[in-house]
């Protein structure tokens, strides 16, 4: 009865329930007949695929690329074992008891190890250009990298930004509003076009890791931002307290403030993580093959001409779950390690 | 050693890094420029362009500067980052409305449209309705037709156009004159806030009327439309990209605004006999407007921001321009970064500026 009610309660209600109704049965057949009823699962190129169904056979063909970019087939087994030493430590810091340990090996141990798993050149394992990675795979590299390098520099501004000292404190603003101030993409091509410049002759960089550098100081600002707002919540008492007991105005800062700084900024830190994995198909536009370039490059396949729609719904289905479940982690995080009472 | 020295010696350290790296980085690049014969200077901007820009508000000829170059692209700029403003604002609302609806259907039906639009990237969205939706619009001859008045098809939106007369700029001239007094009687108490709607009806009257020469209506001559204006694809996509990625945080803003608002204030309104919606209009919203703001400034700061995506579909904003026509044309590396940062800079502090201002206007006075 109380469903009835909330539908159909005063007369307004039942004429945009009504309306609603009617909306989603003019539009949610079609679309359900084109996405699943006579949709073509398979095939060995367009023509297999027929105008009123969505042309699947596309997204299994090309699955590989979307998800490893060029990375060489006989090597993909290296990127899901790197995948399997992040995730096993990333869930061990969430879950276990020893989250300080975990937290330490995906720190120093995890980056080492992913690193030469998937650029390769020692222990026998053959090196793997950066420019063949590409699709989900660098997507995610981004988006790990950056972030584990944002944190400790959104630490590092975020006490700058507070300094007593003047300058620390100018220098730090000025670095936070910069970055905060110009949009992510002209960053991109500032790292693409300026970079160069102003390295010493002879000095090149590698096309990733000039994403990566541009990425992770985007990032830090942002950060930086959060942690200071953490900082600024946690009562004047604590510090007093800390001081009282004897303790060095730095381990008061490191041991008492930062440890409830970070866990107020839970909330904030997984939104920034969030909108950075989904930023990370920005570097698309400045010469990568994540899995949005992957996706563009695909749809001028001779063979697979005008496919944009299921090539950008799938690109958008992959984003979106992946998204959902750094959400549904940070929601978990912030039960476990938050400041907020729990319910 | 004191406390001062100690501080002073650290100050001077950080100091002198900072500025140690700014002169390396300097002297790299006066060094890589003296190597490719460029030297460093903003006169280029003088110089003859010699490109096309698609799309423009203000006239654009081959033979014109850089210098106009960076005017008309920065116009682009800020009107589709306007556009995108209002219809993000518009589009937001209406979702956080909806999501507050009593009615669970419509309110679940928001929701879900929030978390999908949340999570999918913007750039993706834009590429979305560019490549799978406004690309695969039928030709000319096959125009969609919005009620004969406005045509939609592969090669963009044609609206109607108000055409100017020779009156306009004296009936621009008193609607403006009009505006100022208003305010200045306003201000003395003269005129009651009511009668203050008047002047800005006056002036969408006149704007309503087409100006003086009224409105121009695209018609299909031969191999193309004229008259109206062609809102370009690469517009459309990039209005509609933004727009809908960020009515879903516009929603939740406002959502949390309304629901920050006291219960007592919508019980009190509702007993002094206003209707469900004039308590919103005229309680809810306005106190919720307060709320609103700072989180709502940085939402319009990133749609600024966002209009550089416009690069991935070509609309000629000024990074497409710039960072790209323009440095391959002329090689200005730095000069050309500078800028389009510069520009950028100083749209978002601009921006951020007068937000705050009328952020302090609305604030609780008398604390």
């Amino acid at each position: 009865m109380g469903l009835l009610r909330a539908l159909f309660g005063t007369k307004l209600n039942a004429l945009i329930t009504v309306l609603m109704l009617a909306g989603f049965a003019l539009v949610l057949p079609p679309l359900f007949g084109w996405a699943f009823g006579s949709a073509v699962w398979h095939g060995p190129n367009r023509k297999a695929c027929v105008d009123a169904g969505a042309c699947w056979a596309f997204i299994n063909a090309r699955m590989p690329l979307f998800f490893f970019g060029n990375y060489p087939a006989e090597e993909r087994w290296r990127v899901g074992c790197a995948l399997l030493v992040l995730v096993v430590p990333l869930l061990g810091a969430m879950a276990s008891r020893r989250a300080g340990l975990w937290l330490a090996i995906l720190g120093i141990g995890v980056p080492v190890i992913d690193a030469i798993l998937l650029y390769g050149g020692v222990f026998g394992l053959p090196v793997v250009a950066t420019a063949r990675w590409g699709g989900l795979m660098l997507n995610t590299t981004l988006c790990f990298v950056a972030l584990g390098g944002s944190i400790p520099l959104g630490i590092v501004l975020a006490f700058g930004r507070r300094s007593p000292y003047p300058v620390v404190r100018l220098v730090s603003t000025a670095m936070i509003e910069f970055w905060r101030g110009v949009p992510l993409l002209t960053v991109l091509f500032m790292g693409l076009i300026l970079l160069p410049m102003v390295l010493p002759d002879g000095v090149t960089v590698d096309n990733l890791v000039r994403a990566l550098v541009v990425l992770t100081l985007f990032t830090g600002a942002y950060m930086a931002e959060t942690i200071r707002g953490g900082l600024q919540g946690i009562q004047p008492g604590q510090a007093e307290a800390a001081a009282a007991l004897g303790m060095h105005p730095m381990q008061v800062q490191l041991l008492v403030l930062l440890p409830q700084a970070l866990r107020m900024s839970i909330p904030g830190i997984v939104n920034i993580a969030v909108d950075l994995f989904k930023d990370t198909t920005l570097v698309s536009i400045v010469g990568l093959f994540d899995l949005m370039g992957v996706v563009n490059q695909s749809l001028k396949d001779t063979d697979w001409l005008g496919l944009a729609t299921e090539g950008y719904t799938f690109a958008a289905t992959v984003f979106f779950v992946a998204c959902l479940l750094m959400s549904l982690g940070g929601s978990f995080l912030e039960r476990r390690f938050g400041t907020t009472p729990h319910r | 050693m004191t406390y001062r020295r100690k501080a002073l010696i650290w100050q001077a350290m950080a100091a002198l890094a900072v500025i140690a790296l700014l002169v390396a980085m300097g002297h790299n690049a006066l060094v890589n420029m003296a190597q490719r014969n460029i030297t460093f200077g903003f006169a280029f901007l003088g110089s003859r362009a010699g490109f096309d820009i698609p799309f423009r508000l203000v006239p654009w000829d081959l033979t014109d500067t850089y210098g106009r170059a960076l005017m008309v692209a920065g116009i682009n700029t800020l009107f589709a980052a306007s556009l995108c403003v209002v219809l993000a604002s518009a589009l937001g609302l209406a979702l956080a409305l909806m999501r507050l609806s009593s009615n669970l259907l419509a309110a679940g039906t928001a929701r879900t449209l929030v978390e999908i639009i949340r999570n999918t990237p913007q750039l993706l969205q834009i590429v979305f309705f560019y490549f799978a939706v406004l690309q695969v619009l039928p030709g000319l001859r096959q125009s969609i037709s919005i009620y004969g008045a406005a045509f939609l098809n592969v090669r963009g939106l044609f609206v109607p156009a108000p055409t100017t007369g020779p009156w306009d700029l004296i009936l621009l001239a008193i609607a403006v004159v009009v505006l100022v007094l208003a305010l200045a009687w306003h201000r003395l108490g003269i005129l009651t806030p009511r009668l203050l709607v008047l002047p800005p009806l006056a002036l969408l009257g006149i704007i309503g009327a087409g100006f003086t020469a009224g409105w121009d209506f695209p018609a299909l001559k031969g191999f193309n439309f004229v008259g109206g204006v062609r809102l370009p694809p690469e517009l459309l996509a990039l209005t509609l990209g933004i727009s809908i990625y960020t009515s879903a945080f516009i929603s939740e803003v406002v959502r949390a605004a309304i629901l920050g608002i006291h219960k007592g204030q919508t019980e009190a309104a509702r007993s002094l006999g206003l209707t469900g919606g004039q308590t919103m209009t005229l309680v809810i919203l306005p106190q919720a407007l307060r709320i609103m703001i700072p989180p709502l400034t940085s939402q319009y700061l990133n749609v600024i921001k966002s209009t550089t995506l416009g690069a991935a579909i070509a609309y000629p904003e000024i990074l497409q321009i710039f960072a790209r026509t323009v440095l391959n044309q002329s090689g200005r590396a730095v000069e050309v970064m500078t800028l389009v940062l510069g520009v950028f800079l100083v749209f978002n502090l601009s921006t951020s500026w007068a937000m705050n201002r009328w952020n302090r206007k609305l604030a609780l006075q008398g604390r």
